[in-house]
């Protein structure tokens, strides 16, 4: 099965378009790119096709549609990057974006490299759709925006207002290296939301639902995850936060729920073992290879290749196919996520984990979906060994400092845990701490192992890329809760 | 390397000529109505690390956004490819998307009669910024990583220094009759450092930090080397953080956060918010709703400011408007679009992005100073914490909870003692701005939005537990 394209939605710079790139045109601009002494070059198509759908106020009030193209051309010379890009596919332009990119190896006094013969990359399909929902009517999708705002309002007759979008993109990339590489990919991506606002005397709150990932319209066909449930679980959120109380403060157990709460992980270990920070020893993760950095319930793994999930990749943006790396074992600090340039240097191979933004910028080490793999504890018994602590469900996001592993992440669900039971549901709850600290204190582990749905986006350096993350259940014995209560 | 293009007066014609062209493309592909902006910018990107060069980065380009009403439906695109064909292609299928959106009686364009017909000079371009070469720019890089490195052993590593610069022109069209374009430049340099803090030899930390200068003229930033030695100073100062209990105190923030806040604010004081009523601060416009000592402008026309505009992202004139006086709330900034659902004028305050509706925002959002030095107004907090920087997102801005990471210093006998990190201070947003009680007086104008060192009388601070 793969993933056919109507013209209009293929690149022009594949075969048979209106400005196919073939290896021998490849193969000329990576000269030019290399000619001032350069070590290495690569060249980065792509052409993205998006568009955006929403709902307000009962009514569709914006229909969106965007077209991105471009090459970006890098190149090294040492652990130096020369970048440059363009937006026209002329000769001329590429040629110019190839020589200042080159320029970064000027005084080098290295003589060319030469470009190796240009072979294709076997790459699995981790993401074939059929029929993108790209190719799909318009009114099929503005059908799901009503679903998911019809049911948000029949959930319960205090949700006031509902908002409800739809994105769907097709990007496909070409890809080129002066060490001999050439890869293609085409990756589809959509993503549902819905918000809802409940009010109730003065009291008034909002929640949110969605998902999506690398699917076609398939994605909805699961009665879990179609329009409905999605502005059901919106609903379910704001009406539930109405009874809110105020947060403690102070330090306490936290549970965290599964699926969402891979987000602090993903925080907080995750980005502390992307390469390029550990290259450059700025990460408190550096020089910990083989050393005990978690509690020993802890199995981290970076997995590219989970079949439709939003963080999924076939090929990273340097030409290196999507594969599972195990970050930490049984608490063990085994492995760190690769770019080219940090592979090189810790001399091993790429891990697949080279990924950029768009044609606008050089890749660099990132996560693709990561995950805490489940334990054996039943998820039940976690909450009840509680006596007071919080359970933290739904997050809106975090942070971390990647130098000193310094974390922070906003709950939009949370509850207190009184004698083993969840009871209020709390208002805007923070949890603030240490990576390795609390990978640390993680002292029981569930058996029930979910990933997140797909609405993750992660930036590092200014850059966005998809992400999707996944946790069983678990327990950390201390955490700061930011509340109010103090 | 080569420099940067300069942007001419030509080349903001040819963006309106552009803009102007797609209008008339739309009106004959049936739209009733039409506006279009065009965007074209270059970058510079020059980063050193541990003196040698990391990353240079240099491209150019150039994008075109459409929104068209038809029969008051509307629907927006955008596209990098403007061939006369792509963008006629273009106009047809923006035509043929509104249908499928649902009749919105607000969104008709802005009377012809409120579009902004001069253009007032705000001097936002310097021609020396695009005069800068890449390896001008690195050795600005390098000098400032050499003088954080230099001024103190304990600075055992950088993140680096990056020195950076942004051309930018747009042109902005539509078929009421609007046509405007103007040009910006903006550099900026920044240094990060780094140490390691073995303060508690049992968990050892790497500490990093980070100091910048920003200006659109080249000749306003500050010197690599003072950046350098500032960023060095904020680096080693963080040594030793630790968290402090949980407790009642008052709060002490820098203007690096204060701004932030203001910024906050914003968020829940504008047209959009209001109309959708998804802020704590609905209703609230001519009621106290800060502490008598704020007061807060958004002006458009300060000269050479970073956030200076000369028309809006709805075509109409740009103008001062007070946002809070005395701790009153003023009449919210409002797109055309926002004062129709509150049935009222727009206050010149919309900006749009390539492919996307309008939407008001802020330009140059300023909190006006106090007349108190800010050791004074330590001295008289007497013990608290002093903030430097925030983390997270921790702000509900339906009911006005506000939770967020916070590093900085605690305060001791009126002066900052030892730094601070890993707690949390949480309030809600209604009760910090009403408990201002102290604004110092070091307001400085570095970025869009600005404010001067205050206090707030008390928060939650969530740290250790207590013992």
């Amino acid at each position: 099965m793969t993933t056919t394209l109507p013209a209009a939605l293929r690149a022009p710079f594949s075969a048979g378009g209106t400005n196919a790139i073939d290896a021998n045109l490849a193969n000329r601009l990576l000269g030019l790119a290399l000619a001032a002494g350069g070590d290495y070059a690569d060249l980065y198509f792509e052409f993205r096709v998006s568009a955006d759908y929403a709902l307000e106020e009962e009514q569709i009030r914006t229909l969106g549609r965007g077209i991105t193209l471009g090459l970006g051309v890098r190149v090294t010379k040492g652990d130096a990057t020369g970048y440059a890009y363009c937006e026209d596919l002329g000769w001329d332009k590429m040629a110019h974006a190839a020589k200042t990119a080159g320029q970064i190896a000027v005084g080098g006094g290295h003589a060319p490299v030469n470009v190796a013969q240009l072979s294709r990359v076997s790459t699995p399909s981790f993401y074939a759709v059929p029929m993108p929902s790209l190719t799909v009517p318009t009114p099929d999708k503005l059908a799901l925006l009503r679903a998911a705002d019809r049911a948000a309002r029949a959930y319960d007759p205090r949700i006031v207002k509902v908002e409800a979008s739809f994105a769907e993109s097709i990007k496909e990339v070409l890809l080129f290296t002066s060490d001999g590489r050439m890869a293609t990919d085409i990756q589809p991506l959509l993503r549902f939301g819905v918000r809802a606002v409940a009010e109730d005397g003065g009291k008034r709150q909002s929640g949110s639902g969605g998902g999506g990932g690398r699917y076609g319209m398939d994605y909805f066909a699961d009665a879990k995850r179609d329009a409905e449930a999605h502005g059901r679980e919106a609903a379910r959120i704001a009406i539930a936060m109405l009874d809110a109380r105020d947060a403690p403060a102070g330090e306490m157990p936290v549970v965290l729920g599964p699926g969402d709460s891979g987000i602090l992980l993903h925080e907080a270990v995750g980005h502390g073992l992307e390469a390029d920070f550990n290259r450059k020893e700025t990460s408190n993760y550096s020089g910990q290879i083989g050393k005990e950095v978690a509690s020993k319930l802890c199995t981290v793994v970076d997995d590219g290749t989970i079949v439709s999930s939003r963080g999924a990749i076939n090929v990273d943006d340097e030409g290196y196919a999507g594969q599972s790396n195990t970050l930490i074992e049984n608490g063990i600090l085994v492995g760190y996520m690769h770019d080219r340039l940090s592979a090189k240097h810790f001399g091993i191979e790429p891990t697949g984990n080279g990924r950029r933004e768009s044609f606008r910028s050089m890749p660099m080490p990132r996560m693709t979906n990561t995950s805490l793999l489940g334990g054996q504890d039943n998820p039940e018994d976690i909450i009840k060994s509680v006596k007071r602590g919080i359970y933290a469900k739904r997050f809106s996001g975090g942070q971390v400092n990647i130098s000193n592993g310094d974390f922070l992440f906003s709950l939009t669900e949370s509850y207190l845990i009184e004698d083993g039971k969840l009871t209020a549901p709390l208002k805007g709850v923070n949890l603030i701490g240490n990576g390795p600290e609390v990978l640390r204190r993680v002292d029981m582990l569930g058996s029930d192992f979910e990933l997140s749905d797909g609405i993750w986006t992660c930036g590092k350096d200014g850059q966005s890329v998809p992400v999707n993350v996944g946790t069983p259940t678990v327990r950390i014995a201390s955490i700061t809760v930011g509340g109010t209560q103090a | 390397m080569s420099s940067g293009t300069q942007i001419t007066e030509a080349t903001i014609a040819e963006l309106r000529d552009l803009a102007q062209l797609t209008v008339e493309l739309a009106k004959r592909a049936g739209a009733d109505d039409a506006e279009v902006l065009v965007r074209d910018g270059s970058e510079l990107t020059a980063k050193v690390r541990l003196g040698q060069p990391e990353l240079v980065q240099e491209a150019g380009s150039r994008a075109l956004g459409l929104r068209v009403l038809k029969d008051g439906k509307r629907a927006v695109t955008y596209t990098s490819d403007l061939r006369r064909e792509a963008l006629e292609a273009l106009c047809r299928e923006t035509v043929t998307l509104s249908d499928f959106a649902e009749r919105d009686e607000f969104s008709a364009p802005p009377d012809p009669s409120l579009l902004a017909t001069s253009m007032p000079e705000l001097d936002l371009y310097d021609p020396a910024v695009a005069e800068v070469e890449a390896a001008w720019a690195l050795e600005q890089a390098i000098a400032g990583e050499k003088a954080a490195r230099g001024s103190d052993p304990r600075i055992t590593n950088s993140e680096g220094a990056t020195w950076s610069r942004v051309l930018g022109a747009t042109a902005f069209a539509t078929s009421g009759g609007f046509v405007g374009g103007y040009r910006g430049s903006y550099a900026s340099f920044v240094v990060e450092p780094l140490c390691d803090d073995a303060t508690d030899p049992s968990a050892p930390k790497k500490r990093n930090g980070y100091w910048w200068t920003a200006s659109r003229f080249l000749k306003d930033l500050d010197s690599p080397e003072a950046v350098g030695l500032e960023a060095a100073r904020r680096t080693i100062a963080t040594m030793g953080s630790r968290k402090v209990p949980t407790q009642e105190c008052a709060i002490v923030f820098d203007p690096e956060v204060s701004r932030a806040l203001v910024g906050t604010l914003f968020s829940v004081a504008n047209g959009s918010s209001f109309w959708r009523k998804s802020t704590y601060l609905h209703g609230k416009e001519g009621e106290l709703v800060a502490s008598p000592l704020v007061t807060i402008t958004d002006d458009p026309l300060i000269p050479r400011a970073p956030g200076s505009r000369p028309f809006d992202g709805d075509g109409l004139p740009t103008r001062k408007n007070n946002v809070v006086i005395a701790g009153v709330l003023q009449p919210v900034l409002c797109d055309v679009y926002s004062a129709r659902k509150l049935g009222r004028a727009s206050t010149g305050s919309a900006s749009r992005g390539i492919g996307g509706n309008p939407g008001p925002s802020t330009s140059n959002l300023v909190m006006q100073a106090g007349t108190m030095k800010r050791e004074e107004l330590l001295k008289q907090t007497g013990t608290g914490l002093y903030v430097t920087s925030l983390m997270g997102f921790g702000f509900n801005p339906v009911t006005g909870d506000f939770s967020r990471g916070a590093q900085g210093f605690w305060i001791e006998g009126g002066e900052l003692t030892f730094p601070v990190s890993e707690i949390t201070i949480a309030a809600n947003f209604d009760d910090i701005l009403k408990r201002i009680d102290m604004v110092a007086d070091d307001l400085e104008m570095r970025t869009s939005t600005a404010a001067p060192t205050f206090r707030v009388s008390h928060m939650t601070l969530a740290g250790t537990s207590k013992s």
